[in-house]
């Protein structure tokens, strides 16, 4: 009986041990082309020490700098952002913080109001799949479902991903267990130039009203910072397209009015910040490069330094420290950029 | 909830715990439960076709049987009052009875599968009718959804009226023992069409947890999932690319041809695997239903060797019962006796398997082109017979009988056979079949077949690959299978062996099946019937 109960447990084990290697390999890494599939797991790495947590989609982890906003103002930021983050996600994503943490301001950029529900599988696998598990994470899930998609999917990538064996390359080897970090406290760099040129108007909408399910989750966010004491602020990134029709902003504003809440849009602030479109974007006007996101950082910290006074924190040890080591891979990751887009220094 | 999905996995394994942890007599209760719980999940209003059914059949069949008995009971009791004749008259008036019951409950469930599956067939041709008279303004067709397995287990039933009514088998007293025989989950869905004598015994008997068997099942499920997952629903991509465009011909109708025949065989025999590995696991034995038909050298043997317990159901309940039917007995003497023995003997073989196969092409689909498929198996089959003793003289001439490669010939003649008849299933009109069928030798395109085209039908040369090793895998099994089955020869194998044939054999699943994200979900094509 014990040799039987051996042979059939040692089956198991082995078969497990291959299977969850076979998940290892088979998940997408995300460390080189598409990264932002990876910003969301390495909040987990941090010390869960934050002032600022900013929350939102692309327009939010590439607009502020949170280097930026430490240097020059003590503020510890990080961004929970991911690519085309909903608005339900970003509230799971406030949620699944304050597990961990409790910050005095959160920043949720609005621009995914727009979204009333998920649009894209793969943009879901990258906010969902970095996601530590929790009661939070699973009802991110179940709020974020496509039609097609199973939840069993998200507790065993493997089924997802089964098919990736034929697109499998060295990084996905080389990043089995380790993974580099790719963000910078969430924030995601690019240091090239393409200036915003012929930016498109939008097309007249049939309806600009945002829907009830976008409504409900920013209602809950409200509600969940009102009852952890943590102040929530409403940015509008200054990405000149996708396009922010009046109505939007309208919609926006009048929220902001009925419930107290400060928002501030920085499409309006472009002046006050600096920003200048022909060297402040990467991609004709949609995303900020390094040095648009280190003027809106600068603006914002502002804001929250003044405004909120949040507490300059530099000279605190364990934070200096740390910073230090981050601003290194900041700077080291700006020389590999310029070398990458053929950036000469001034 | 697909045999393909997670649910249905789940739930087979709760099943499975439950069905060998829970007390022995809560067995079969527990698996009517479940079989109700699985039909419910098809539709709650399905459920009302299937209780139907089991409450008409059942009863009829109770009350034949009671009367059957009845009738023994009181010829035993007035043995010394009745002569021969009244016994007779007695006999003929009880079994006019019975053929009330059996005949009520024969049309009530045909009405039922008529107006569900073939209300809209029959409309349509009514309309045609209609229109061929000038009369533009027809009936309107009707939206019925068509019940899971209605097809399968009507018949599967009514092949249990007739047995009870023939006296071949005695009716079950249970309505809900009757109601597992009726709606079993594993088999509901697609078959295979049981016989309710050979099912019951190991239907409701009390089993043990035995390792082996239920290892045996779990084998042959994940043979099925394989044939499913990593060849049918692959293939199935090339197969709608190229019969959903019409202008797909020639060449690519060869193509689509046979790889829908590889499509259908992967597809109906790896859901069939499914089905018997979960009956085997829980215990149940059920009628097998293909033994490797693709190895068939001629058409009628390939009808003894596909779907076999649907082609057993036509023989054993419409060809036989009519070839040996008063009218036709007559008909043959009459024939006999005016063009002599050879016509005699073809008449009840004609006009019966006639019927059978107009029977059969209905039963698959309520279209003109199921019926000229079951029409055109029929001449085929018929034609076969007729030349028979003339191929025997051709091979004894050319000294082809032992010879390996007439045999292999004889094997591609007759997929390729079936893969043209099959042409009737791949398109929705008979004028669209006719016309793919000629494109595939009149069309000058069969470039196509090198140039890279195939390539643009949904599958990579990866996805060609796969199917190319997986239909080598399927073709060593049916070889090893000639020695007997499979998994009784892996069986006395060390461990460690079977563990990497298996654990393989599941990642090859895992790995290379067409599911998830990116994938139809696909019904297996037989549940549509």
């Amino acid at each position: 009986m014990k040799k039987k109960i051996l042979k059939y447990g040692l089956t198991a084990v082995i078969s497990i041990a291959i299977l969850f290697l076979l998940q290892r390999l088979l998940m997408p890494k995300y460390v080189d082309g598409i990264v932002e599939g990876a910003f969301v797991a390495e909040y987990y790495e941090e010390e869960k020490d934050h002032d600022v947590i900013f929350v939102g989609d692309c327009e939010v982890y590439e607009t502020f700098s949170p280097l930026v906003l430490w240097e020059e103002y003590g503020i510890n930021a990080y961004i929970r952002g991911s690519a085309q983050q909903y608005i339900f996600q970003s509230y799971y994503m406030v949620e699944d913080t304050l597990r961990y943490e409790t910050p005095d301001v959160v920043v949720f950029n609005i621009q995914s109001l727009q979204y009333d529900e998920a649009q894209s599988e793969a943009y879901n696998r990258m906010t969902l799949e970095g996601m530590k598990w929790s009661k939070t994470k699973v009802d991110a899930i179940n709020a974020s479902m496509k039609e097609g998609e199973q939840f069993l999917d998200y507790v065993f990538p493997i089924l997802r991903y089964h098919t990736r064996w034929s697109e499998l390359t060295e990084t996905d080897v080389q990043y089995m267990f380790d993974k580099k970090k790719v963000s910078h406290n969430g924030y995601y760099m690019r240091v090239d130039v393409k200036p915003a040129e012929n930016v498109p108007e939008g097309r007249p909408l049939g309806n600009y009203d945002f829907g009830e399910n976008a409504w409900k989750y920013l209602d809950m966010m409200r509600e969940l910072c009102a009852e952890k004491g943590v102040t929530l602020l409403l940015v509008k990134a200054p990405s000149l397209y996708p396009y922010w029709y009046p109505e939007y902003e309208a919609q926006v504003e009048a929220y902001a009015e009925e419930h107290g809440l400060r928002y501030i849009n920085l499409l309006e602030d472009a002046e006050a910040i600096g920003l200048d479109y022909t060297t402040d974007t990467y991609d004709a006007g949609l995303h900020m490069n390094l040095s648009g996101a280190e003027k809106c950082a600068r603006f914002l910290g502002h804001v929250l330094s003044v405004e909120y006074g949040l507490e300059d924190r530099r000279g605190e040890a364990a934070l200096d420290e740390a910073w230090r080591g981050k601003k290194e891979a900041y700077e080291a990751e700006i020389a590999e950029q310029k070398v990458k887009y053929g950036i000469k220094d001034e | 909830m697909l045999f393909t999905s997670y649910l249905f996995l789940g739930f087979l394994a709760l099943v499975l715990i439950l069905y060998y942890v829970l007390p022995k007599k809560t067995q079969w209760p527990l698996l009517l439960c479940a079989s109700y719980l699985f039909y419910f999940a098809a539709g709650a209003h399905f459920l009302l076709y299937l209780l139907s059914t089991t409450v008409t059949i059942w009863g009829a069949a109770v009350l034949i049987d009671k009367n059957h008995q009845a009738q023994k009971t009181y010829i035993k009791e007035h043995k010394e009052e009745m002569d021969r004749e009244a016994q007779k008259t007695y006999r003929a008036a009880q079994k006019k009875i019975r053929f009330r019951y059996f005949l009520a409950a024969l049309l009530i469930n045909l009405l039922v599968l008529a107006v569900v599956k073939y209300a809209n067939f029959f409309i349509d041709n009514f309309n045609g009718v209609l229109r061929a008279f000038g009369n533009a303004e027809g009936l309107s067709f009707v939206n019925i959804a068509l019940p899971m397995g209605i097809s399968f287990y009507t018949f599967q039933t009514i092949g249990y009226l007739v047995d009870v009514y023939r006296g071949n088998t005695a009716a079950e007293k249970s309505i809900f023992r009757f109601a597992l025989f009726v709606s079993f989950f594993p088999q509901v869905v697609q078959g295979p069409i049981n016989r309710f004598g050979e099912m019951a015994p190991s239907l409701y008997a009390q089993k043990r947890f035995d390792g082996r068997q239920v290892s045996f099942g779990l084998q042959r499920i994940l043979w099925g999932y394989f044939k499913k997952l990593v060849i049918a629903d692959r293939i199935l991509v090339a197969v709608t690319a190229i019969f959903g465009d019409p202008a797909n011909q020639g060449a690519y109708v060869f193509v689509g041809m046979i790889f829908y025949r590889l499509q259908l065989y992967a597809d109906f025999s790896g859901g069939i695997d499914i089905t018997i590995g979960i009956a085997e696991a829980l215990g149940i034995t059920l009628r097998e239903n293909f033994n490797r038909p693709y190895f068939s050298k001629s058409l009628p043997e390939y009808w003894r060797r596909w779907h076999m317990s649907m082609n057993a159901w036509f023989r054993d309940y419409i060809f036989y019962p009519l070839s040996t039917s008063p009218a036709l007995v007559s008909l043959t003497k009459k024939v006999r006796a005016r063009f002599g023995p050879g016509a005699g003997k073809r008449v009840p073989l004609y006009i019966s398997s006639f019927a059978a196969w107009a029977a059969t092409g209905i039963w698959h689909g309520a279209s003109w082109n199921f019926v000229v498929w079951g029409l055109t198996n029929w001449l085929i089959l018929m034609l076969s017979e007729e030349f028979t003793p003339l191929y025997e003289r051709f091979r004894r001439a050319t000294h082809t009988e032992q010879s390996r490669a007439y045999d292999v010939f004889q094997i591609v003649r007759t997929f390729l056979l079936i893969g043209c008849v099959n042409l009737f299933d791949c398109h929705a009109t008979l004028g669209a079949t006719f016309r793919s069928f000629a494109s595939m030798f009149t069309s000058a395109n069969y470039h196509v077949l090198t140039d890279g085209s195939l390539l643009e039908l949904g599958l990579t040369g990866l996805d060609y690959g796969i199917l190319a090793v997986a239909w080598l895998i399927v073709l060593t099994v049916s070889l090893v299978q000639r020695k007997g089955s499979v998994r009784e020869q892996i069986e006395p194998l060390p461990y460690a062996v079977k563990y990497v044939l298996f654990f393989g054999l599941f990642l090859i699943v895992l790995l290379m099946g067409a599911y998830g994200v990116g994938y139809d979900a696909s019904q297996f094509i037989y549940n549509r019937f």
